[in-house]
Formats: C-alpha cells, sequence, structure tokens
C-alpha cells in the first residue's frame, strides 16, 4: 500500500517535473503568489477586483454554455429562449445564473471603484490601472446593455430602437450611424447579428485582454497600502516607502491575503447561485413583434437611470445633454489620477472626494427608484380598470356624476390618480378643488399646459360643464373651495359700496 | 557595468567607449538586415491599408446608404378598411425584409383618415425616443408608454418630452389601396418622409414589388372598446 502511493506521488512528481520543465511557468507563478503585499492590505476591503474577475469567468463558462444552444437570429432568438427556459435541462438556471451574474459583476466593479477612489488608490503610479479600469467599466456595461439585447424581447426590441433615436440625435451623422448600429434601415436580423458579435467576441476579447494588463499592472505595482492620514504620495519618494512597507514588513499574498479574497469569492458566487435559484431566469417578455403595441418597454437594472433622466430632462436640453454629459462624465473619470495623482490618500483628508461620492451615490439611487416605478409615464389602462372611488360619488348631483363618467371616459385617470390609483404624470385630482377654482380648472382642461394636452378639442362644452362640475367636488377631508381672492375683492367693490369704510380703516 | 564601482578605483574611461557603440549601433541600423526589416515594416503596413479597404467598406456599408433608398411603396389595403373621422392602427411587412428577421419584418402605423382621400399615416414610433404610441380615441390623443409623451390627431406634439411631432408616411391613392412610402425605421435623423417638396430627379418607378407585398391590415380601432 505505501509503495503504491509512494511510487504514484514519484509519477506526479516526475510528471510535474517533465511539463515544467517545458512549460518553465512555476518560478513566475509562484514568485507571483507570493508577491510581498503590505501587511494591512491583506484586508476584507481588498476582496472586490479578485472577485470581479471571478465573476467574469463565471459569465464566460456561463455565456459558452448558453450559445450551445441560444440561436442568433431575428427570427429564432425568442423561441431559442422559451426552449432554454422551458426544455433544455437546467437551461432556466444557467439563463439565471448569467442573467443573476451580470447584475452582481455591474455591482461588485462599481464596489471595487468606489472603494479604490476612497482608498486614493488611483494615485502615483498606479494612475493608468485606474484609467484601464474605467475602460473596464465602460466594457462591463456595454456585456450588460448587449446582453440584454440578445434576450430578443419587447424590452430588448424598443430598447434597441431607444438606442437608435439617441444615436440619431447625433448631429450631421445620425442618420448613417443608426443605420451603423442596426445594419440596415430597421431593428432586425442584421441588428441581432452585430449585438451578437459584440456580445460574444468583441467586447468579451477587449475586456479579458484589459483585464490581464489590469492584474499584470497589480502584479507589478503592487497592491495599494492602506492609507494613513498624513502620508502623502509624492513620486519623489512613494516607490521608495513602498518597498519599505512591503519588503521589510510585509507578508506573501498567498495565503496571508488570498484566503479573504478567496472566500470573498465563494460568498458572492453562492449569492449568485442562491439569486438564481430563488428569482430564476430575466424573461424573456413578449414576442419581439413591433406590431404588439400593447408594451412598456423598460431597460434593465442597471441602466434604469439613464431611462430616468432621459424623462425629466427638459427638450431643449436633452440632445446637448445626451452627447455631452457623457463625454464629460467618462473625461473626468479618466483624466482624475492625471490631475490628483499626488497627495493625501485617506478619505478622512479628501472630504470632497467623500463628498462626490455621497452625492453620486445618492443621485443614482434615487434615478434607479424612480425608474423602478416611472412615475412618468401614463398608466394606459387606468381609465378602463380604476374605477371612481365610490366615496366621491356619494352625495353629488346627477351632472356631477355624469362628470365622474367623462372623467373615466376621456382618460384623464391616465395621467391623474384618484384615491391613489391611476398614473403620476400629473397631479392626483383627490383635493384639486382647494387648490384651483372653477375658472382654472376649466382653463386647464381647455387650453393644457404645464405638461398637460388641451381637451378643447376633445370635450363638448355638456362634457366640459360636467367635468369641472364634478373636480369641483373633490375637496378632501371636506377643505374649504379655492378662491380667487382679487375676485371677491371686485365682487365685494361692486356689490357692498359701504364696506369702504373698513378698507379705510386698513394700514 | 551593473556592480557599483569599488572607492578608490579609478572608473574607466566611458567616453571613448560610449562613442564607439553608439556609433556600433548606429552601423547596426545600416546592415542590409537591418533595411530588409525595415522594408518588410513598410510592407505590411501596405498590406494592411489595402486590406482595410474591404474590411472598412464591409463594415460602414449600411453607413453609406441613405434612408430614402431604402423606402417604397407599400399597400396598408383598400381604403375602405379606414372609416371617416377614424384612427387605426395598420400593419405591414417591411419592404427590405430577409428570412431572419421573422416578425422584427413586419411593422405598424396609425392611419387617420380625415375624410375621403385625406389621410394622415403616423409611425408607431415616438418621436421622443422610439417607443411604440398609442391611440385614445376618446380623448383624441397618441400616448407614450416610455417617457409619457403625448400627441394630438393631427399628430401634432401635446406635451411630454418629445421636441416635435409624429413622425408621417407620405402616402397615395393607388386604385381602391392606401399606399405608405415606408422602409427605414423613423428616428430623428432617418425620418420616413421629411415634409420637404424633393426636387424631382428621377422618374419615380411605378412599384409593381408594391402591389405583390400585400401588406396585411389588421383593423383595430385603437383595441379599446369605445
Amino acid at each position: 500500500m505505501a509503495s503504491l502511493k509512494k511510487r504514484t506521488t514519484s509519477a506526479a512528481g516526475k510528471t510535474y517535473t517533465w511539463l515544467d520543465r517545458r512549460l518553465g511557468l512555476a518560478k513566475p507563478l509562484t514568485e507571483a503568489a507570493q508577491h510581498p503585499t503590505p501587511a494591512r492590505s491583506a484586508s476584507w476591503w481588498y476582496v472586490f477586483g479578485s472577485a470581479a474577475t471571478v465573476l467574469l469567468g463565471l459569465q464566460v463558462v456561463t455565456g459558452i454554455l448558453l450559445a450551445l444552444t441560444y440561436s442568433p437570429s431575428a427570427g429564432e432568438a425568442w423561441s431559442s429562449l422559451q426552449f432554454l427556459n422551458h426544455n433544455v435541462t437546467l437551461g432556466w438556471l444557467l439563463r439565471a445564473i448569467h442573467g443573476w451574474g451580470s447584475d452582481f459583476m455591474i455591482a461588485i466593479v462599481l464596489i471595487h471603484m468606489v472603494q479604490v477612489f476612497l482608498f486614493g488608490a488611483y494615485k502615483f503610479p498606479r494612475e493608468l490601472t485606474w484609467i484601464i479600469g474605467v475602460f473596464l467599466l465602460l466594457l462591463t456595461l456595454g456585456m450588460a446593455f448587449t446582453g440584454q439585447v440578445l434576450r430578443f424581447d419587447q424590452d430588448a426590441y424598443w430598447g434597441l430602437g431607444i438606442g437608435a433615436s439617441i444615436v440619431s440625435r447625433i448631429p450631421w451623422l445620425g442618420g448613417p450611424l443608426v443605420h451603423m448600429m442596426l445594419g440596415g434601415p430597421i431593428i432586425g436580423g442584421q441588428t441581432l447579428s452585430r449585438f451578437f458579435a459584440l456580445h460574444v467576441f468583441v467586447i468579451p476579447g477587449i475586456l479579458l485582454a484589459l483585464v490581464g494588463l489590469h492584474v499584470w499592472m497589480v502584479l507589478r505595482l503592487g497592491i495599494n497600502e492602506w492609507p494613513m492620514p498624513g502620508r502623502i504620495v509624492s513620486k519623489a519618494n512613494y516607490e521608495h516607502e513602498y518597498h519599505q512597507l512591503t519588503e521589510e514588513n510585509g507578508v506573501p499574498f498567498v495565503p496571508d491575503a488570498a484566503w479573504k479574497d478567496a472566500v470573498f469569492a465563494a460568498a458572492i458566487m453562492l449569492s449568485v447561485l442562491a439569486c438564481a435559484l430563488y428569482f430564476g431566469p430575466f424573461g424573456p417578455t413578449g414576442q419581439p413583434d413591433p406590431t404588439i403595441i400593447q408594451t412598456a418597454p423598460k431597460p434593465d437594472f442597471a441602466f434604469l437611470w439613464i431611462y430616468a433622466v432621459l424623462a425629466y430632462l427638459p427638450p431643449s436640453l436633452e440632445t446637448p445633454m445626451l452627447f455631452i454629459a457623457p463625454v464629460v462624465i467618462i473625461g473626468c473619470m479618466l483624466l482624475l489620477p492625471l490631475v490628483a495623482g499626488e497627495g493625501e490618500k485617506h478619505w478622512k483628508r479628501r472630504p470632497v472626494a467623500v463628498l462626490m461620492v455621497g452625492v453620486i451615490a445618492v443621485t443614482l439611487a434615487i434615478f434607479t427608484q424612480l425608474g423602478t416605478y416611472t412615475p412618468w409615464s401614463p398608466i394606459m389602462e387606468a381609465w378602463s380598470g380604476e374605477a371612481v372611488p365610490v366615496a366621491y360619488l356619494q352625495h353629488r348631483s346627477p351632472l356631477e356624476r355624469q362628470g365622474a363618467l367623462v372623467l373615466q371616459n376621456k382618460q384623464c385617470r391616465n395621467c391623474h390618480a384618484l384615491g391613489g390609483a391611476g398614473g403620476m404624470r400629473g397631479p392626483a385630482l383627490d383635493s384639486i378643488a382647494t387648490r384651483m377654482t372653477e375658472d382654472q380648472i376649466i382653463r386647464q382642461v381647455l387650453q393644457g399646459g404645464g405638461n398637460m394636452p388641451a381637451y378643447g378639442k376633445a370635450l363638448s362644452p355638456a362634457e366640459t360643464r360636467a367635468l369641472v362640475s364634478f373636480l369641483m367636488t373633490l375637496r378632501e377631508k371636506n377643505l374649504a373651495p379655492a378662491v380667487d381672492a382679487s375676485r371677491s375683492l371686485t365682487h365685494a367693490g361692486a356689490m357692498r359700496v359701504p364696506a369702504e369704510s373698513n378698507l379705510l380703516r386698513m394700514p | 557595468m551593473s556592480t557599483p564601482h569599488e572607492p578608490g578605483v579609478q572608473p574607466q574611461p566611458e567616453g571613448t567607449n560610449v562613442s564607439t557603440t553608439a556609433s556600433a549601433a548606429k552601423d547596426a541600423l545600416h546592415t542590409r538586415r537591418a533595411f530588409l526589416f525595415k522594408l518588410s515594416l513598410y510592407l505590411n503596413g501596405a498590406v494592411g491599408a489595402v486590406l482595410a479597404v474591404p474590411i472598412l467598406g464591409y463594415l460602414l456599408g449600411p453607413a453609406f446608404k441613405k434612408s430614402a433608398s431604402y423606402n417604397s411603396w407599400v399597400s396598408l389595403g383598400p381604403i375602405g378598411n379606414f372609416p371617416e373621422g377614424e384612427t387605426r392602427l395598420a400593419d405591414y411587412r417591411n419592404p427590405v425584409t430577409m428570412v431572419s428577421d421573422g416578425a422584427t419584418g413586419n411593422a405598424a402605423c396609425w392611419v387617420r383618415r380625415i375624410d375621403g382621400k385625406k389621410f394622415q399615416v403616423f409611425a408607431i414610433n415616438c418621436a421622443h425616443l422610439g417607443c411604440p404610441v398609442r391611440w385614445f380615441e376618446q380623448s383624441r390623443l397618441f400616448l407614450c408608454p416610455c417617457h409619457g409623451g403625448a400627441y394630438y390627431e393631427d399628430g401634432s406634439r401635446a406635451s411630454g418630452p418629445p421636441e416635435r411631432g409624429l413622425f408621417e408616411y407620405e402616402y397615395k391613392i393607388a386604385g381602391d389601396n392606401l399606399m405608405i412610402q415606408a422602409g427605414a425605421m423613423p428616428t430623428l435623423a432617418t425620418e420616413a418622409c421629411n415634409k420637404k417638396p424633393k426636387p424631382l430627379t428621377q422618374i419615380e418607378s411605378a412599384s409593381p414589388a408594391a402591389s405583390t407585398q400585400e401588406a396585411q391590415v389588421e383593423e383595430r380601432s385603437s383595441s379599446w372598446p369605445a
């Protein structure tokens, strides 16, 4: 028994020696694995980059597996996804892992970026590592967008329409670029093939190459030391100081730091699997048939904030913002390490940096939250689906009840809520009569304005009268109706001349 | 000379040494082999430039085609399908499609028959970001589900983020058929019909293709019960 074990070990040893004599990788790999890191950098804060890399590996593997079944043809893609979901053994789980892996990857890449920013790791000599990291973020988002297109459903179809409409706004080059993007005059087979090539060959190729470069630079320049307030980065001294931290007081990456990376990566992979098992795959939603117009397209989670911003930009600002803002934002991210390559690394001494992270995070969170319930979109079924609350019809005159009917029939509810149900594009009408007088309501209904269409042509005088008389009854908690102060004055002036003495007493 | 000099030891007179190596390196640059290597680089550059022509031509091909060149007359069916004073959804098969396009080769448009032979045919795509607008008969409005753009029945902008009215197709009535000039997805840069009078540079073909591509017109009065 012992001799058998001995023989196996010696055989394994021989194979190893045979291989390494030819490959010569053992020494450089061992050296890379055991490269010294500053003792305090072996921290739980330094695990996000490796987790992102592991997630990328997961995406590559699950992506290849999905490509075994997926059919990148506009006529078949949607049904091939249904086939994956329902007919291929565990196909749904693979789709779910790939989809959730994508969401996790974006999240981890962003967290990694925030950590690197707050720890000042982008400063000398790691400027280029940061710049490549910015491109890695953009490529990750590019993978998310093209991946959403490959899930060739209604959202993907109209998402491409939104993309083409944005591209069409580029001055002079808009038209040619739309055709470049779509591969022809319409969103169709050529478009899907293009995005397939981007998602499967072009972007992953660049992504993997840049990840290789990024990791190579981390190994070459060393992991960022734990920032200390008052330890200033200067180009003259940094390398010497870093050498002291690593060579004299450092610890080997494997095993002192690597076990934390490994544990975190495992936890993230398990989280992806748990989400995939619990929530399942994303879509596909309805078929990508543009003649089915009963749809409210929405982008994936990572792009909801852009969707929200596009709803709130005023028309005149939209085109300039669409093209200037990304250039400025990406430009700032790329220039950051070149402008602020030296100085303090610790977040306690960089209040502006901390504030910026806070403001950006809150802004993105608010717009994403708005994007989840799209208060700017009319609710297309509200007028036929949500009844007028019963309380609003009690003790009303026949004319007022007729007005409630007009309100429903003219689709006012699609934009205006009553009793908490209906669209949120316009203000809720539950207490409209406490805010607007009868004259103001009539004017608003007939002429529109303030983002409301004019209904003058869609309402007969009788309908208008009924509608307005109903709206005048909407005073929540029986608050006093809105009054036109000037009217009461003229009224008082005309009718009650003796009241002049009262006016005279006013200061 | 990577080892540090011993203190007290006179360093070798490096001046001459450096100049000889420099001139030797300079000579090496002018050898036959160096010349051939350079030549091979130029040769590959030239081959690359030649190869770039078909690659770029292939890649940029779609960009050089004018939107209008995709357009041709498509039938939306007999005008009897469109009652006067109403706006209805009509479907057609895009004139330029491939087998792999599947259902994405279909297209829909809103047909408004004002009276008699006066029509307006609107693209389904919102002028803001291209989402499909829906017609609401009762309030006589087109509403967009994406960002809430609203248009009046004549296609003009009513409210919301669009900066203009709905895109309109050119139409004509051939016999009893309503025909529209369609082909490219309408966007701000690739409008179906820009309404500007175009100079007549070529005689319009009678388009026999259009009559064979009988478009299916589905009668749906906005799909909501009135």
